[in-house]
């Protein structure tokens, strides 16, 4: 239903070379997450699935069937915006119903799956009002029910939760989550927020600079990480990084150690610090540590764990977790 | 002291914007008292403002010598006709420069308002020679068409400043729910536009209205609009001021109503990107 391929897919605007060549599989029913930071082409990427940009080289397969020339509307991909791009003349019933309108369904077919869209998604009560009075949240979920009706092969979604507040942002990842798992449909989702990633995901797609960093499951490259980028964008806070004689003396042009990973002491340790800033969180608490010839650590605590700033402490890897990389910047 | 000074300010606005409306405002003014006139006070010297003798006996002189009703059907036919052609032709080619600009976008636009530039005159000859091996000199249809041809870069840049407003991300959104590009254009982009469309259209049927070179050079009786026919009044008789004046207020009192009704319409389209 919903497999896609890139085959050495590039992508340039004008002089500009924004993706260089990139091959990724996605198969059917998988929830694809790519992350990167700002600027690395994700949503070009997605926007050349989608088929609103051309490629520059390479072929793009759904299903199977080459689509690298075949203009969006016929590529069975519903796409949900940033902007959510509703039609502000139309309802929401009409927005919802647009697409099943072009599909030239008839009517009872229309009213059907919109009912039933609108009632999955909360919205029945709001079905005769315009986008403009409704809310974020609600708006959020009219783009989602406009993707939905037509059944299409695979979802994208342009980092649809960033114009949402926290604790929105929280709820619709979870609706998005759980309309994955009820539809099991291809999703492809794009975001620069790690946590997102971590959570929706069933295979992270790391970009940097239009390349492919790394892909696998969230675990997989919170585990092994195979350079420094993807160690340093994936996992919050962020992995601490270790250069210079102390990560010579553990065999490595640099050292990693997750902030989880940092087994602190009052009496011995492999380095010893002085703590900055301490951010209770009442879960968690997150210390800044300054050690010399080190850097500063963060390290991450129980909530209950009680130290003033400028205390010392002794600070020890956890051996078996360190990640070691070498000049490069690569993991071995 | 500030204060004062801002108010005095206020009042010197007030009053240039006031004599720059009269003044602007004068010569409408003039020939609407005038076409009540007889000919006599019509050139009397001192002019004679408002005690004067009314009478509308240039209205009856000037209903029977000309037939008012079709030089004004005329002019409705033109340019209602004119702007509907000029949008269905227009529409699509401010969505092409909108929403998809190449390299040359810019300067096509920039090309097609040079034609502006060019004094009419210029291509009056060969205009003329096609029309006259055409048949289509004194027709409706000529006529249109010249007026299309005339208004459309205008229409054009008003449609594509207005489409520039729309966010693309909805006309995507569209391509992706599988609308084809007709279905783009007729239930996304034109709905959306209603506004735009509508002070376009509204300063293209005005501009129509007025436009008096092609219309009196292409037309003689069948085809010839108000604009022609104020000028019957002004070149044989340029001396009956009166009925010359009676002849012109009818010819702009439909467009100054509808203008009158539009007004805020108009002053968005006028002024749309400026503000906002
Ligand atoms: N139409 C375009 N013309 C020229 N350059 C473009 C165009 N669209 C995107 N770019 C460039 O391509 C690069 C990648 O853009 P893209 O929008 O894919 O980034 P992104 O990863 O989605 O970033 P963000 O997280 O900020 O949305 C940027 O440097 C951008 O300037
Ligand atoms: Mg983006």
């Amino acid at each position: 239903m919903g497999s896609i391929l890139l085959e050495n897919v590039s992508k340039a605007f004008g002089e500009a070379v924004i993706i260089p060549s990139i091959d990724l599989d996605i198969s059917d029913g998988e929830f694809v997450v790519f992350v990167g930071p700002s600027g690395c082409g994700k949503s070009t990427l997605l926007r050349l699935i989608a088929g609103l940009e051309d490629v520059s080289g390479g072929r793009i397969l759904i299903d199977g069937s080459d689509m690298t020339g075949t203009p969006p509307a016929r590529r069975r991909l519903a796409m949900v915006f940033q902007s959510y791009a509703l039609y502000p003349h139309m309802s929401v019933r009409g927005n919802i119903a647009f697409p099943l309108k072009m599909a030239g369904e008839n009517r009872e077919v229309i009213e059907r799956k919109v009912t039933d869209a609108a009632r999955v998604l909360n919205l029945t009560d709001y079905l005769d009002r315009k986008p403009g009075q409704l809310s974020g949240g609600q708006r959020q979920r009219v783009a989602i029910g406009r993707a939905i009706v037509r059944e299409p092969g695979a979802f994208l979604f342009d980092e649809p939760l960033s114009n949402l507040d926290a604790a929105l942002r929280v709820a619709m990842r979870l609706e998005i989550s759980q309309l994955h798992q009820h539809l099991k449909r291809t999703m492809i989702y794009v975001t620069h927020d790690q946590v997102e990633a971590m959570t929706m995901a069933d295979k992270i797609v790391v970009l940097n600079a239009g390349k492919i960093e790394q892909v696998g499951s969230p675990l997989e490259l919170y585990r092994s990480p195979h350079n420094l980028f993807v160690a340093g964008f994936i996992g919050s806070p962020k992995m601490n990084f270790v250069n210079g004689i102390e990560a010579e003396k553990l065999g490595a042009a640099t050292v990693g150690v997750r902030p989880e990973h940092i087994t602190l002491s009052t009496s011995d340790g492999l380095w010893e610090g002085e703590v900055g800033v301490a951010e209770h969180l009442g879960s968690d608490t997150f210390l800044h540590i300054e050690v010399k010839d080190v850097g500063q650590l963060t390290a991450r605590v129980g909530g209950e764990f009680t130290v003033r700033p400028g205390d010392k402490l002794f600070i020890s890897p956890d051996r078996d977790r360190l990640h070691r990389f070498n000049e490069k910047g690569a993991a071995f | 002291m500030a204060r004062a000074a801002s108010t005095r300010r206020k009042a010197v606005f007030t009053i240039i914007g006031w004599v720059a409306g009269l003044a602007v405002f004068f010569p409408i003014l003039w020939t609407f008292l005038t076409s009540f006139k007889t000919e006599g006070t019509a050139i009397a010297t001192p002019p004679q403002f408002l005690f004067f003798e009314w009478t509308l006996e240039n209205y009856a002189t000037v209903q029977e010598r000309s037939n008012y009703m079709r030089h004004m059907t005329n002019s409705i036919v033109m340019s209602v006709g004119s702007t509907l052609i000029g949008l269905l032709i227009a529409i699509p080619a401010a969505w092409a420069m909108a929403f998809a600009p190449t390299r040359r976008t810019k300067d096509i636009l920039m090309w097609m308002l040079s034609t502006k530039m060019l004094p009419a005159v210029g291509v009056l000859v060969p205009i003329y020679l096609i029309f006259r091996d055409w048949g289509l000199l004194d027709s409706l249809a000529g006529l249109t068409g010249v007026l299309v041809m005339v208004n459309l870069p205008i229409i054009v840049w008003m449609l594509y400043t207005y489409f520039r407003e729309i966010p693309g991300d909805i006309l995507e959104a569209a391509r992706m729910d599988g609308a084809s590009l007709r279905n783009e254009i007729i239930y996304v982009l034109t709905p959306m536009a209603v506004p735009g469309i509508a002070s376009t259209m509204l300063l293209s049927i005005i501009l129509a209205w007025n436009e008096a070179f092609w219309t009196l050079n292409l037309t003689a009786s069948e085809a010839a609009p108000l604009t022609a026919f104020i000028a019957a009044y002004s070149s044989p008789e340029g001396l009956f001021w009166a009925k010359l004046s009676a002849a012109s207020t009818l010819a702009i009192a439909p467009i100054l109503i509808l203008g009158w009704f539009a007004q805020r319409q108009l002053v968005r389209g006028l002024t749309f990107g400026a503000v906002k």
